[in-house]
């Protein structure tokens, strides 16, 4: 199969869709003849111009608030925020309008509208350009909340996006961006709420998001040249999340460790750790652990923006406290 | 009286006069019911502004667009949401046209072409202006409308929506309801320029006009021009309305600290409705006869919508989650 980069196989789905569809439009600032400041929309503004990629003044809260009213009238609006910590500034427009609309008009409006944007930290970006955002977006009920980690569940996860009547928030790791991967020609979906056990194992389960999974990966696989096997699950959205599958693998491993580059306070983790004493606790063999960024904002100098993240040796090394419990 | 208004037939201008009176009895009804304690949550009446969403509604088709204020009664009502479902909405009941889930802040009815009254003031503004940009994009004749009050203008909201909508030319109308006041705080006070369609003919590029928003046949007059060009394809206005809120901010909130009762009067004499009535006599458009009739049909109307309300049922408790998404979880 041929590979592709995770910004290339996101715009495929895009692509494949806005030829589908002419309902679909893009906002965004530079989403137009410019193809995206991360190359989103690359040559699409030259099949379909200015009314389907609508370079933007910066005004994030009109352009979503106008983007809410044109999702209710039969269109369905991609909002490109470029960097997501942009989104804050339109914030009243997603936790009281957007996510209440469907409710409120007991389900005669839809909201299909998708809010997607690059973030995570990394690349001295600090504080400005390296915000997460996406655990208060799983506290407001009416959102979607998809983290695709590789170039194939970012095809696959944004297609499902596009032909949904909810509003997803759909973000972007920048340094998962050029990250290349196996990606089919052909267009699929993959459904919301359903994880990926993406390693197999049965000595202790780690739920990885998006940016950690890669670094789980590979420390599982240094792991099991020392005989300890773990299993290894991507949600891939967190709104739906798929408790189940991470319970049945507790249910195998009696051991759970959540690793999330975001803040832990009422974060993922959290809400995974809290689901699975409720629902799983006799299945435990040991404490939950959760491993996630400092709760801080983001630093620029390398060296202190180096020691916010999990790195190697902390992930490495929660997993073997882990064991060791 | 000017030439304009004699292009309206007799039906047409007692159309005009039986939406304004279908809003000013149900509210009357609604203050009631709210003072008897069946509205179980708040209820801002548009007293004394019905003119305004009478004479813009008017000039809408049913497949054209409103989106509304916190005090949104009029706008619902204008635009076809029937009393009926107004009633029962803010009784709280399961028959509502938010099926219980929005009260009177939150008034839906799609159907109709009302895609919501709001507790937050701006979002109209924008919303209004994404859904002229679906029209446009989908090649529709349709027209959205905005209405929002003068405490709106500050507000970045309006700002950011006005622009967007000239920039882009979508079939948009923007009404401003200036009624002096943003809740208690004096839009003098709020503004160095309170000339609304000004500011938006100077800054944004965008046809704007200024009427008496207690003159009902000004108001249509300013509404078919603004309709007229944004289903032709030519772009956005705004249509500034002076009028003035009759009642309190909200039913059961103290009115006094912030406006004088000589200002309330003043404006009492300048009734929208009983003015209209009498053009409509001394012009010889209508006689008693024809405006009694229409009076009596609109007080049928109402009673037999608040008698709906009473009596339908609450909604199901086991519904309080439903229809957060598009499909259920």
């Amino acid at each position: 199969m041929r590979e592709i980069t995770y910004t290339e196989a996101a715009r495929e789905a895009l692509a494949e869709q806005m030829a589908i569809d002419p309902s679909i439009f893009v906002v965004g600032e530079g989403i137009g003849e410019r193809g995206g400041n991360f190359n989103t929309t690359l040559g699409l503004y030259e099949k379909y111009g200015p009314m389907r990629l609508r370079d933007t003044p910066i005004v994030e809260r009109g352009f979503v608030g106008m983007c809410t009213g044109a999702a209710m009238t039969g269109t369905r609006p991609v909002v490109d925020f470029m960097i997501v910590d942009f989104i804050l500034d339109s914030i009243g427009e997603l936790f009281n309008q957007i996510s209440k609309i469907q409710y409120m008009s007991s389900g005669r409006i839809k909201m299909p509208l998708i809010l997607r944007g690059c973030f995570g930290i990394g690349g001295a970006a600090a504080t400005h350009h390296s915000g997460s955002y996406y655990p208060l977006f799983v506290h407001i009920p009416g959102f979607r909340v998809a983290l695709p980690s590789t170039p194939y569940d970012a095809k696959g996860l944004m297609r499902t996006a596009l032909t949904g009547d909810d509003p997803v928030l759909f973000l972007e790791h920048k340094l998962l961006l050029n990250k290349r991967g196996h990606v089919p020609e052909e267009a699929y979906s993959i459904p919301f709420g359903q994880a990926a056990v993406v390693r197999s194992g049965g000595d202790a389960t780690v739920v990885a998001l998006t940016v950690m999974l890669q670094k789980v990966l590979a420390i599982s696989e240094e792991l099991a040249r020392e005989g300890a096997e773990i299993e290894v699950i991507d949600p891939r959205t967190v709104a739906p999340l798929d408790i189940d599958t991470i319970l049945e693998s507790v249910h195998k491993t009696g051991r759970l460790l959540i690793v999330d580059e975001t803040f832990g306070p009422c974060g993922i983790g959290a809400e995974i750790s809290a689901l699975v004493m409720e629902n799983g606790f006799d299945d435990l063999d040991a404490p939950i652990a959760r491993l996630n960024g400092m709760h801080t904002p983001t630093p620029y100098s390398p060296t202190l923006e180096g020691v916010i993240t999990p790195d190697h040796a902390a992930i490495a090394g929660a997993i073997r406290n882990l064991l060791a419990e | 009286m000017d030439s304009h208004e004699l292009a309206l037939s007799s039906e047409q201008l007692l159309a005009l006069y039986r939406t304004m009176v279908l809003i000013r009895r149900t509210e009357e009804q609604l203050a009631r019911a709210h003072q008897m304690g069946l509205v179980p949550g708040p209820c801002h009446t548009y007293v004394g502004e019905e003119a305004i969403a009478a004479g813009v509604c008017a000039n809408l088709r049913q497949d054209d667009v409103v989106f509304s204020t916190h005090r949104g009664h009029g706008h619902a009502l204008a635009k076809g949401v029937s009393a009926r479902e107004v009633a029962a909405e803010l009784l709280g009941k399961a028959t509502g046209c938010s099926q219980g889930r929005g009260g009177s802040m939150h008034l839906f009815a799609p159907e109709v072409g009302l895609m919501g009254t709001s507790g937050i003031v701006g979002p109209s503004i924008l919303q209004g202006a994404g859904a002229g940009y679906s029209f446009k994009l989908l090649g529709s004749d349709r027209v959205s409308v905005a209405f929002f009050g003068d405490g709106a203008v500050s507000n970045g909201a309006f700002h950011e929506g006005i622009n967007l909508a000239a920039i882009w030319d979508l079939p948009v109308v923007f009404v401003c309801e200036d009624n002096m006041y943003a809740t208690e705080v004096p839009f003098r006070e709020a503004t160095r320029n309170q000339n609304v369609a000004e500011r938006v003919r100077v800054s944004y590029g965008m046809n704007a006009v200024c009427v008496d928003g207690n003159d009902v046949l000004a108001v249509h007059e300013a509404a078919k021009v603004a309709v007229t060009q944004a289903r032709a394809g030519n772009g956005p206005s705004l249509i500034e309305c002076k009028t003035y809120r009759l009642r309190p901010h909200a039913e059961g909130m103290r009115d006094g600290g912030y406006r004088t009762v000589d200002e309330v009067e003043s404006w009492r004499k300048r009734d929208p409705i009983a003015t209209f009535r009498s053009e409509l006599l001394v012009n010889k458009q209508a006689d008693e006869a024809a405006i009694d009739a229409v009076e009596e049909e609109v007080t049928i109307i109402v009673a037999d919508a608040m008698d709906f309300g009473r009596s339908s049922p609450f909604p199901d408790p086991a519904t309080a989650a439903d229809f957060i998404f598009s499909a259920q979880d």
